[in-house]
């Protein structure tokens, strides 16, 4: 059972989370005009690494808050946790970050407003 | 030097020796095994004492039956599992070495029929030759379908104990966590060690160990002083010491079963078992969870067994749990003795043998010329020393009878001499010693083969531990010592402490050579493939042959042997088998044991109970019940309850003699023409508060929510981003940036979650927040044409007519003195008030408008009227019309999706180009022709009931209701293009053969379609 530092709360144990996959898919807003394939990156595909990877936890059974986390899933280390809206720093998660295939994807191009007058819209952990 | 056969049967056994060991032999003791009583002394354990009474044989094996006999003294015993206990508190396969002795102890053998020593199973051991490796699978496997059937029968001939009839567990489990700086598993003389250097150095300690004592193999040697004094008084000072440190908790009879990520380490310890009686106060097994900066495995070895012909006859044993039911039990487990050995350990219990008054025979060695101090001491003694000699066959029927001796080619294990015969009654063997990593290779730790002391040692670690002494492969006691004082203040000083290393005693025991002859083969003067069994895992019935044949059957790969035979499975985990295994493999491939590889142990180390690992989570505990404030109500009107997750809901609320049907039937008519009262308090309900409040509803909802008035309603359908249906639930503006919303009953904290999510993920930017006031309010639901006199009567503080109170409006109002809130909304399609008061207020509310109701022929109604009720106005149910693939659409409820907003969660999804196909399952109203019919729901409806198996499918039933308001059998369904087929006719076949049910494609609006009766 992994032993998470909840950015809010501290250590606790791994039973009081619930991971929610997958962390920086920019979600395409309805306005922008991608097609059904591109639009299945967001919203079917997620990946499974072995090795480092980027999610998303949340303190369920604690404060109810979302966090990033960059966590090795063949060794079980944390390597980074980090808050949502934020990129990670370290060294393992920026390279992970950056060779994701979906930071070249219309879905991610079509999280950005069209209009650049327009609100801009957060993405999921960025 | 045994006692002198004594007059009183019951004093301790005739195998009990004159003096010696941990036994109090003032606290004699009685107990049964197989029904027939023993005596013992407090100390021993059931095995110890069963050996002194002479009784070895205690089951039979689990696939041939084979006679078994106890062969160790500690938790790695693979045979002698007992019954233990009577009635409820019955437990099957504990091994009869851990099991301490208490006062009329009652067991019993396992695996036998009609009795251990006449056993009908046994027959298995004459067709031994029918019962290959994996003989299940290459037997059974055809047809498949009789599988079920062998089954029954495998499961009954090979198996283990019997479990307890009676299901009704008397004693309590408990459950605690622990932090700790340093956790030391074992209590020997390392552990010890370990314990001393953190503990000294103000760490947290928590050593725990299986026993009843500390003091590991130390409490089995007799040969062996530190500083000067006989090893168990150096054990007590350290433990003196220990317990005397506030840091320091002791853990005895404590096993450590799991090892898991971040140094997360379970274990059991078993409180009270060693009493018999379990006292009031006291839990019967305590689980302990334990996080620990650093672990430090002191767990020790496992002696290998000698594999030969007949190595599993009772009166067989480990060589080094001879010496411990001498030195510790004061037991001689036999009369005339044979060491059979490839290493120096032996040599020291064939002394202990001697010096106990034992007739040692001789001792067997299979190495060429072993010149160490030991081999001399015992050629100084006389003992008889065969070397270059190996056992061939350890023969006789219940016990072993004598020894089959041969002169070997050590080289190859070739038989190079004639055999000869030694009469004995009991064989100590030893093949070398395997630490024990079982907790490092669960940890993922990994592992090196030492191929000078014939073992796997630990090299890498995954975690934040360290094995130390004969779990390190040191087996020097000195050096074991002082590598656990390292272990120990290495760990204190990586938890932040200033530590030194505890000093060392001075070890004098005897020099020892700890490199046992690396010889494999099993020496046989049979022709191959006749041999007597040689067995390598005596738990699983596994022989060498098995392995054998398993490597010549293709099976390289250990892990796919270890399968395919069942070697190193189950509860054993391979404890003493797993080397020996791992050398014939490696012979019989002509390669190396490292390249062959290891499997990997697998929790528990041994057995840990089920009840310790529930915990007080049983019954009653064991999920939560949630219950409204107005149960007791429900419950003292005879209502019958339904689950609705978690909550106990009012389900119907039966009349003398009425059937369920009868009632809800009833409750649905009054509902429609009186007056009904739902408890309805246990809707989601989420207060929802922000400057951003309304924009946030207005992109988590279908609708447009802007503009929603203060001190309106609206209902809304909220999807998933894949456009499916997700939730639904009326949410009310109380004020500008202030929402009420709620959600169905299963779905509320589901919601709750997911508006978390979107808010903190997605659009962290919008200022709301959400808290569940599910809890806070009890909701009373009034509906049904009288249903405004009865507010009137009750004195509601607001007008009730409808230009003031008009549907889809809430007030805040006091009735029959009581602060209420109000909402104009209805499930029922009736003139509705949803009344919510303050959770205490509930019951109080409740029971008013009961009263106030009776002229008016008020009926309280439960969830199935509830449904029946909806279900006539056409209205869906989250979860029953929806099953996560169903979109707005499908429901032909179009109506609720904004064409106007930018976006909202499922919006893109929506217009995906398959969600317009024209043969989506579409939800449509059914009306049986026989209007008595009612569709069973999940019926799937075909066009042509006369149609060629598979029949081609429309889709299926997803509500279905006799309609007392309505006189006819009414449904819901999701059928292929649906929307487009209404008039015509669908069969729905039956599977119990009857003829199919014809039924017509209808609005799903059966009553009131117009909704006239909104207003009352």
């Amino acid at each position: 059972m992994l032993n998470i530092s909840c950015p809010f709360c501290g250590e606790r144990e791994e039973l009081e989370f619930s991971c929610g996959g997958e962390a920086h898919i920019a979600r395409p807003l309805a306005e922008n005009s991608i097609t059904d394939a591109e639009f299945a990156d967001y919203l079917f595909l997620r990946d499974n690494t072995k090795g480092v990877f980027l999610e998303r936890w949340r303190h369920a059974a604690g404060c109810r808050r979302w966090f990033n986390m960059v966590r090795d899933t063949v060794s079980h280390e944390i390597i980074e946790i980090y808050p949502m809206g934020e990129l990670p720093k370290s060294k393992e998660g920026i390279a992970a970050y950056e060779a994701c295939w979906r930071r070249d994807t219309a879905a991610e191009a079509a999280a950005k407003p069209k209009k650049s007058s327009a609100k801009p819209s957060a993405k999921k952990g960025k | 030097m045994f006692k002198s056969s004594s007059k009183k049967q019951l004093s301790g056994g005739d195998m009990r020796l004159a003096s010696g060991g941990r036994i109090n032999r003032d606290k004699p003791l009685t107990f049964t095994f197989d029904g027939k009583t023993y005596g013992g002394y407090e100390g021993d354990t059931l095995a110890s004492a069963l050996i002194a009474n002479g009784v070895h044989l205690v089951g039979r094996s689990f696939k041939y039956h084979r006679p078994r006999g106890i062969m160790t003294a500690g938790s790695e015993e693979p045979n002698a599992l007992i019954r233990l206990g009577e009635g409820a508190k019955i437990e099957p396969n504990i091994r009869a070495t851990q099991i301490e002795l208490y006062p009329n102890l009652k067991s019993e053998s396992q695996n036998r029929w009609p009795s251990l020593n006449f056993d009908l199973g046994a027959v298995n051991s004459i067709v031994a030759r029918m019962l290959p490796a994996a003989f299940y699978y290459k037997t059974f496997m055809w047809p498949a379908s009789m599988w079920m059937t062998y089954e029954h029968f495998i499961r009954k001939a090979a198996g283990l104990g019997k479990a307890a009839t009676d299901h009704n567990d008397p004693d309590r489990y408990e459950k605690t966590n622990a932090h700790t700086d340093v956790l030391v598993v074992g209590g020997g003389a390392s552990g010890l060690m370990a314990a001393l250097s953190a503990g000294r150095a103000g760490a947290r300690v928590i050593l725990a160990d299986e026993q009843n004592e500390f003091g590991g193999w130390l409490l089995s040697e007799s040969d062996t002083t530190l500083d000067g004094n006989a090893a168990d008084q150096w054990i007590a000072d350290a433990v003196a010491e220990l317990e005397a440190m506030e840091n320091v908790t002791m853990l005895k009879r404590t096993t450590v079963f799991g090892y898991m990520d971040h140094n997360y380490l379970t274990m059991m310890e078993r409180v009270t078992d060693h009493l018999g009686e379990t006292p009031k106060h006291m839990p019967r097994q305590r689980m302990w969870k334990i996080r620990a900066k650093h672990v430090v495995l002191a767990q020790g070895t496992h002696e290998r067994p000698m594999v030969f012909g007949g190595n599993d006859r009772p009166g067989v044993m480990l060589s080094s749990a001879v010496r411990s039911y001498i030195t510790r039990y004061g037991v001689a487990p036999g009369r005339r003795a044979v060491v059979v050995t490839n290493n120096d350990d032996a040599y020291r219990t064939a002394l202990a043998l001697v010096d106990a008054g034992v007739y040692l025979r001789a001792i067997v060695d299979m190495r060429p010329a072993p010149a160490t101090p030991l081999v001399s001491e015992a050629m100084r003694r006389g003992i008889n020393v065969y070397t270059s000699h190996a056992l061939v066959e350890a023969e006789g029927t219940r016990h072993v009878g004598r020894a089959k001796v041969a002169r070997i080619n050590p080289k190859d294990g070739s038989i190079t001499g004639d055999a000869f015969y030694l009469d004995c009654d009991l064989v100590a063997m030893s093949a070398g010693f395997t630490p024990i990593v079982n907790l490092h290779s669960q940890a993922r730790g990994k592992l090196d083969w030492d191929d000078q002391q014939l073992c796997f040692r630990p090299s890498t670690y995954h975690e934040a531990a360290q094995c130390v002494g004969a779990s390190n492969g040191i087996f020097d006691l000195a050096d074991a010592m002082s590598d656990g004082a390292k272990a120990g203040a290495d760990a204190a000083t990586a938890a932040g402490f200033k530590a030194d290393q505890a000093a060392t005693p001075k070890v004098d025991a005897p020099g020892q050579d700890y490199r046992p002859l690396a010889l494999w083969k099993v020496v046989s003067d049979a022709n191959p493939g006749a041999g007597p069994k040689a067995f390598i895992d005596f738990q699983n019935d596994v022989t060498s042959s098995d392995i054998k044949l398993a490597v010549r059957e293709g099976y390289h790969s250990v892990e796919h042997v270890k399968r395919y035979t069942t070697n190193g499975m189950a509860t054993d985990q391979g404890k003493t088998s797993n080397i020996n295994a791992l050398g014939i493999i490696a012979d019989e491939l002509d390669d190396k044991i490292p390249n062959v590889g290891t499997t990997t142990f697998r929790m528990p180390y041994t057995p840990a109970s089920f009840g310790g690992i529930a915990g007080r989570e049983i019954k009653g505990l064991f999920d939560p019940i949630r219950a409204t404030r107005m149960d007791q109500w429900h419950h003292d009107h005879g209502a019958t309850f339904e689950h609705v997750g978690q909550w106990m809901r009012a389900w119907y609320y039966p009349q003398a003699g009425e059937s369920m049907d009868d009632a809800v039937q009833r409750e649905v008519k009054a509902a429609r023409t009186t007056a009904g009262l739902l408890d309805a308090s246990t809707l989601g309900k989420i207060d929802i508060r922000g400057k951003d409040a309304a924009e946030f509803l207005n992109r988590v909802y279908t609708n447009a929510w802007l503009k929603l008035p203060v001190g309106r309603c609206r209902y809304g359908l909220m999807l998933k981003d894949d456009g499916m249906v997700m939730d639904d639930g009326v949410t009310s503006r109380l004020g500008e940036n202030h929402f009420h919303m709620t959600t169905t009953t299963g779905g509320a904290a589901g919601v709750l979650d997911w508006l978390e999510e979107w808010h903190q993920t997605e659009w962290p930017e919008l200022e709301v927040y959400m808290t569940s006031v599910t809890e806070q309010w009890s909701v009373s639901t009034l509906s049904g044409p009288n249903a405004k006199k009865i507010m009137n009567k009750l004195g509601c503080s607001v007008p009730l007519d409808d230009d003031n109170f008009p549907f889809m409006s809430f007030k805040d109002a006091t009735l029959a003195g009581l602060p209420v809130r109000i909402f104009r909304i209805s499930f029922t399609g009736e003139l509705s008030y949803e009344i919510n008061t303050p959770a205490r207020l509930g019951l109080a509310l409740w029971k008013n408008i009961m009263a106030a109701g009776e002229e008016f022929g008020i009926t309280p109604y439960g969830t199935e009227a509830m449904h029946v009720l909806r279900a006539e106005k056409g209205f869906i149910i989250v979860g029953q019309e929806t099953d996560g693939s169903v979109t707005p659409q499908d429901l032909g409820m179009d109506w609720i999706v904004s064409k106007k907003k930018d976006d909202y969660i499922g919006k893109r999804a929506s217009e995906r180009a398959s969600m317009a196909l024209d043969n989506r399952k579409q939800l449509v109203g059914l009306v049986t022709e026989n209007p008595k019919d009612i569709i069973p729901e999940g019926a799937h409806a075909v066009l042509d009931p006369n149609q060629p198996m598979p029949m081609e499918m429309l889709g299926q039933v997803t509500s279905s209701y006799y309609s007392p308001n309505l006189g006819k059998s009414i449904a819901m369904a999701l059928l292929k293009g649906g929307h487009k087929m209404m008039g015509e006719t669908v069969y729905f076949p039956m599977i119990n053969g009857a003829a199919p049910i014809k039924a017509t494609i209808t609005d799903t609006a059966f009553y009131d379609p117009k909704g006239e009766k909104i207003n009352g």
